[in-house]
């Protein structure tokens, strides 16, 4: 299991990398929601990977248990993420909407350096 | 418990959303509730401040749940500094925002910058690692609104790349948290220095890891090349009271650096000893001298102040990268000058840039030309560390700091010569800028008289008084800081010797029992 969840963490955050790499912006952000979900399953397994063991202690026997601190860490993860990605998805909307192009970097046209000028 | 160090997180927590639910529509009682709110931040700062002065570590348990189990907030000398120093920086941008007419460009300014602040000083005052990494998220999510406040497609763009940076700085935090984690089972900060002192020498390589990927982090936020790429696009196209209003933003990376690297992996933990400080130096020494080729290089002012900012970060770092009391000491008087003299010159732009826009050439005198090229004459000299401002004082404390260390020569040598190019980019900008637009102006005259286009001076703004105000205040702060910096010093060597003494911090936030 070790080797499966390490390849998973791994190859997301390959084709995460890839993909940020890219020139327009829809293949960025796709790239930032790839490695988020590597981040998150790489949080899940710093509490030490276990089966079938709940998350609380148990008092009245001796149970398994598994760390519950990463799993609100993921928690909390998850929902910044989730919410940094609906945040980016608006803006790079609205910046395709008004500039009629999705690419991420700025054109020679857009750069303040190349005209002297605000655009 | 002191109830005082939770306010400057309460206070802005509930103003924001007071702001955006209330008075949504009344942009008079968003103004009025808003400077109210900075004042108040302002007051409760100095109360802390007063308090934390003594020397006595302070904890606030949240929800009363005890240290290693619960968040913390730690109130201590450096802490209540920086806390101080976002007040006082928030104040005069508030005011130029609303005299200016800033906040009226787009919606929720008020509510943003509120945000912003709690995110700032939360992240100041948290003992917490995970909790610093949310206040982080906290002061971005702000500060991704008030990026693109005004809109724009070219601010729309660079509000992307600003947003997909630090979403993978953010992506990056958790992946060095989640490694420190697995090392040392906890993320309190004081709890981690003690299990990092005591874990094994030869199980130390994750940890490593852990230390590294952080101070990346911490790098990406404070603008150190490589990682400043960032920085220039967006300071420039973001809205310019917002911008000064970032020059904290970067300050946060480095009060990151200095409190997770004295007090977790303090100079005295062998698992990461000489580690920050080799790599860290020389990004420093780079960073600077980049700021100061970008100032002499640039044809737009905006960006020219975003070097800036990027050559007053490596001054500052070369500084913290020293990690040792003199110069920690002198890296914090110039936190102060850097962040006030940073904040002074974007507001300054900000007037020049209403007025003439920020093209680094002969154009068209513009209304107020004389008081405006004043105060730019102001900020360059703060900046480019000219006496008589605390720049002169703060660079001085560097490199006097810096005179035992190793690579002394090297220090002294980048940050004169950077200091240089800084001073003659500043006054390449301001002749253009001021001087030959004068003469432009006379030229006009001669050739043609009825070119009324060049001649005729345009019609001032309608509200700059508050704007000028709003400046000198900014302007008043640097003065002060230069006419007082002799008990400001003795903070700062007292900050700087409550850091490098960790087991105070770790006992009282542990209780002492361990």
């Amino acid at each position: 299991m070790e080797a499966l969840v390490a390849s998973a963490v791994g190859i997301m955050t390959a084709a995460g990398i890839f993909l940020i790499l890219r020139r327009r912006t829809f293949p960025v952000i796709l790239g930032l929601s790839l490695i988020t979900y590597a981040v998150n399953v790489f949080l899940f397994a710093t509490g030490r990977l276990a089966l079938d063991a709940p998350a609380v202690l148990n008092k009245y026997e001796e149970v398994a248990y598994t760390d519950p601190l990463p799993q609100a860490l993921v928690l909390t993860a998850i929902v910044i993420s989730f919410g940094m990605t609906a945040v980016i998805v608006m803006i790079a909307l609205s910046a395709y909407l008004s500039s009629k192009d999705d690419h991420i970097d700025m054109s020679a046209h857009d750069s303040v350096d190349a005209t002297g000028e605000d655009a | 418990m002191n109830h005082w160090i939770v306010a400057p997180i309460v206070l802005p927590a509930i103003l924001a959303p007071f702001i955006i639910m209330v008075l949504r529509y009344h942009l008079d009682l968003q103004r009025i509730f808003s400077v109210a709110g900075v004042i108040s931040l302002l007051g409760i700062a100095l109360t802390i401040t007063a308090q934390a002065a003594g020397g006595d570590i302070q904890v606030y348990e949240l929800g009363n749940w005890p240290a290693p189990f619960g968040i913390v907030l730690v109130l201590d000398r450096l802490s209540a500094m920086m806390v101080l120093l976002t007040a006082l920086l928030a104040l005069p941008i508030v005011l130029y925002a609303i005299a200016s007419g800033w906040d009226d460009r787009g919606k929720h300014f008020h509510a943003l910058f509120h945000f912003q602040l709690m995110g700032v000083c939360g992240a100041f005052l948290t003992g917490d690692a995970f909790n610093l990494f949310v206040f982080f998220e906290v002061l971005l999510i702000a500060s991704y609104g008030l990026m693109t406040h005004g809109g724009g497609s070219v601010r729309l763009k660079a509000g992307v790349q600003y947003v997909a940076y630090n979403l993978l700085g953010s992506t990056l935090f958790l992946f060095a948290l989640g490694t420190l984690y697995a090392v040392t089972g906890t993320l309190n900060m004081a709890d981690m220095a003690l299990r990092v002192a005591e874990l094994p020498a030869e199980d130390t390589a994750l940890l490593r890891v852990g230390a590294v990927l952080l101070l990346l982090v911490f790098c990406i936020k404070a603008a150190v090349l490589p990682l400043h790429f960032w920085l220039p696009a967006s300071y420039a196209n973001a809205p310019l009271p917002v911008a000064a209003l970032f020059a904290i933003m970067t300050k946060v990376g480095a009060y990151s650096i200095l409190r997770m690297y004295t007090l977790t992996f303090g100079p005295e933990v062998e698992a990461t000893q000489g580690l920050v400080g080799t790599w860290l130096q020389p990004a420093a020494l780079v960073t600077l001298a980049i700021g100061a080729i970008g100032i002499l290089g640039t044809k737009h002012i905006a960006r020219m102040v975003a070097f800036c900012a990027i050559a007053s970060m490596g001054t500052l770092l070369v500084a913290v990268s020293l990690f040792t009391e003199t110069a920690t000491s002198a890296a914090l008087y110039y936190i102060y000058h850097s962040t006030l003299a940073t904040a002074l010159m974007f507001l300054v732009t900000d007037l020049v840039m209403e007025r003439r826009g920020g093209a680094i050439a002969p154009k068209a005198p513009m209304p107020q030309s004389g008081l405006i090229s004043a105060l730019f004459f102001v900020g360059a000299i703060a900046l480019a560390g000219m006496p008589p401002l605390s720049g002169f004082i703060g660079k001085l404390l560097v490199l006097d700091a810096s005179r035992d260390a190793p690579d002394a020569n090297a220090i002294w040598a980048v940050v004169l010569i950077g200091s240089f190019v800084t001073i003659v980019g500043l006054a390449r900008a301001g002749s253009l800028i001021f001087w030959k637009s004068h003469d432009a102006l006379l030229a006009a005259e001669d050739i043609s008289g009825e070119d009324e286009e060049g001649a005729v001076l345009p019609a001032p703004e309608p509200q700059p008084g508050l704007a000028f105000t709003a400046v000198f205040g900014a302007v008043l702060g640097l003065v002060m800081l230069t006419l007082f910096a002799g008990p400001a010093l003795e903070y700062t060597s007292l900050t700087a010797e409550q850091l490098f003494t960790p087991e105070d911090y770790i006992s009282a936030v542990l209780g002492g029992e361990e």
